[in-house]
């Protein structure tokens, strides 16, 4: 069985989340192979060879993928794909977005999000939301698969990979890339934080979420929101957690005025220990807590602040 | 060396383009997103027998970005199809009355992967021939969040995922898109795939007068065995189990009693 993974990355750094996609490969078994694809991406390539678990990285640096445009990538990964018996991606931005066309050029059905390996051809999914868990059999040959980071854990980073320089430079010439905007923070990524603090609906409004900001940065926490937040234009989509935002999993994830939507809780529940701060008891995301404070949070706030 | 006359050709060309833009809009039925989900006893799917069905929540965004874009001026026509059997009709038809101008069902009671559908809509666009096609980024029962991608791969047009900003322009179509991090805009050639996600747009709700309206728009049915598709199952889906439950744990009355738990009996803190 050989195995490639597309390593998720933005041009500087290796995305941790790969790292965790390996152990999903080393669940299926077989040799594993990197592959990264971008412009300028040395320092990512130096750290993809250390992967531990991978004997091989191949390197796409070309123009073509400077914004891994998925026109372009899925080209490259087709030209690819004819070696491997599976082709892997983190369920990240870029490998949701470009895994399903290489999936279809290929003519396969491409099992998303898994969160388990049950052999080489059977997964384990969510599905509705994390409400049912089912597990898939692919009755195709070749494998396209895409992995719920937060549900493995990551290989170590003591691997000396050979690197392979590719010369594909496939442009569509269909899309291209205008511009980024993206939300400027010295605090961790919200899907990489080992402590995460999340506001919903109670907190009333955006300016209060600078109550969450001291007791992040004494934690060295990310924040986070409830769509309900979201929506209510408190905070950007960006930091939004739930079936529809980011699916994380935390050692510690405190959930303030948050009441626990079925959509909330997908996205945070297998976090280690949650802490629920709500001033309604009846609230559902009590159920989830391990630990639980029935006031208002904005006497809890300053106070967790001052005495942590 | 007046460039005038030049671009007033330019603008006329672009006022035609727009005027005749067709969007095509997929839509998928699914349980209602308040419904709260039961798995059947032999674990063999979830338990969807009188349960309340609704358009896919992206689907419907989806629709309303089509349906503004009509309002504006710069679609022509808003077709929107689905895949299924005969209820999927009741979808179709809310997506008449919130806008659409017509619907297409494409008739099948098989059990289809995101590879089927996106393989039947393909046919659907070869002879539609859509300027842009508006679909969900995922639905809310299987959370695949293919088919959009699958679409564009088949019918080799580029795409814009995740959307949350969609604005013609021209020939091109700017998508700006929800990403790990912040947002990316892309410019994309027309025709193209554009999947929507949560901050798109805020669905309007369907009036009485437009309900009535829409029984009366024209919705043809094809079967989907006419399409020259292989629906042969790709995946075998041999259980579904609900998820672990979470234990509830204890509520703490103090702030100094909740650090001191995190601290020694958790010990997730130092």
């Amino acid at each position: 069985m050989s195995i490639l993974i597309y390593a998720e990355h933005d041009n500087h750094e290796l995305k941790a989340d790969t790292l965790k996609t390996v152990t999903a490969a080393q669940a299926i078994g077989g040799d594993i192979h990197l592959l990264v694809a971008g412009e300028n991406c040395s320092t990512v390539v130096e750290q993809a060879a250390k992967v531990s678990g991978v004997s091989k990285v191949l390197v796409a640096d070309n123009a073509a993928y400077k914004n891994q445009l998925a026109e372009n990538v899925s080209l490259l990964v087709l030209e690819l794909a004819n070696d491997y018996d599976v082709i892997m991606a983190t369920a990240l931005t870029t490998g949701k977005n470009f895994m399903p066309r290489v999936a279809a050029l290929l003519d396969v059905a491409q099992i998303s999000d898994i969160i388990a390996v049950e052999s080489a051809d059977t997964f384990i999914r969510p599905i509705y939301a994390g409400n049912a868990i089912a597990t898939v059999q692919s009755l195709d040959a070749k494998k396209v698969i895409t992995v719920r980071a937060t549900a493995f854990d990551a290989v170590a980073t003591d691997g000396s990979a050979e690197v392979v320089n590719l010369s594909q430079a496939t442009d569509a010439g269909t899309s291209s890339h205008v511009s980024d905007e993206f939300t400027e923070s010295e605090r961790p990524d919200l899907g990489a934080a080992s402590v995460v603090i999340s506001g919903g609906r109670g907190m009333q409004n955006g300016e209060n979420f600078k109550l969450l900001e001291g007791i992040a940065d004494k934690l060295g926490a990310a924040i986070g929101a409830s769509r309900a937040a979201v929506d209510a234009g408190f905070v950007p989509n960006d930091m939004q957690v739930g079936q529809t935002g980011k699916i994380v999993a935390p050692d510690l994830y405190i959930a303030v005025g948050i009441s626990g939507a079925i959509q909330h809780l997908a996205g945070m529940k297998d976090s280690k220990v949650i802490v629920a701060i709500n001033k309604d008891a009846e609230a559902p995301i009590f159920q989830v807590a391990d630990y639980g404070i029935v006031a208002d949070l904005f006497d809890v706030l300053p106070e967790l602040e001052s005495k942590l | 060396m007046s460039s005038q006359p030049l671009r007033l050709v330019g603008k006329l060309q672009q006022a035609q383009l727009e005027a005749t833009m067709k969007v095509l809009v997929p839509i998928k039925r699914v349980i209602d997103y308040n419904v709260k989900v039961r798995v059947k006893a032999d674990n063999s799917n979830v338990d969807l027998a009188n349960v309340k069905m609704a358009i896919n929540p992206f689907c419907e965004i989806a629709v309303e970005e089509a349906v503004r874009l009509k309002e504006a001026g710069t679609a022509s026509e808003v077709v929107v199809v689905s895949i299924g059997d005969k209820s999927c009709q009741e979808q179709l038809r809310t997506a008449l009355a919130l806008g659409a101008d017509r619907a297409i069902q494409i008739d099948t009671d098989a059990n289809l992967d995101s590879l089927h559908v996106a393989k039947l809509l393909h046919k659907v666009v070869e002879e539609e021939q859509p300027q842009l096609v508006i679909l969900g980024k995922q639905s809310i029962d299987s959370d695949n969040n293919q088919t959009g991608q699958m679409l564009a791969a088949l019918t080799g047009l580029p795409q814009g995922t995740f959307a949350s900003k969609v604005v013609v322009d021209g020939e091109k179509v700017n998508v700006t898109r929800e990403v790990d991090g912040g947002l990316q805009t892309l410019a994309l050639s027309l025709p193209a795939i554009v999947t929507t996600d949560l901050r798109l747009n805020e669905p309007r709700y369907a009036s009485l007068p437009n309900i009535m309206k829409a029984k009366r728009k024209p919705l043809d049915v094809k079967a989907a065995t006419d399409l020259g598709v292989d629906l042969t199952p790709r995946t075998n889906l041999l259980k579904v189990t609900p998820p672990a439950e979470r234990q509830a744990g204890i509520v703490v009355e103090t702030v100094d009693e909740l650090v001191e738990k995190l601290k020694n009996e958790a010990k997730v803190i130092a």
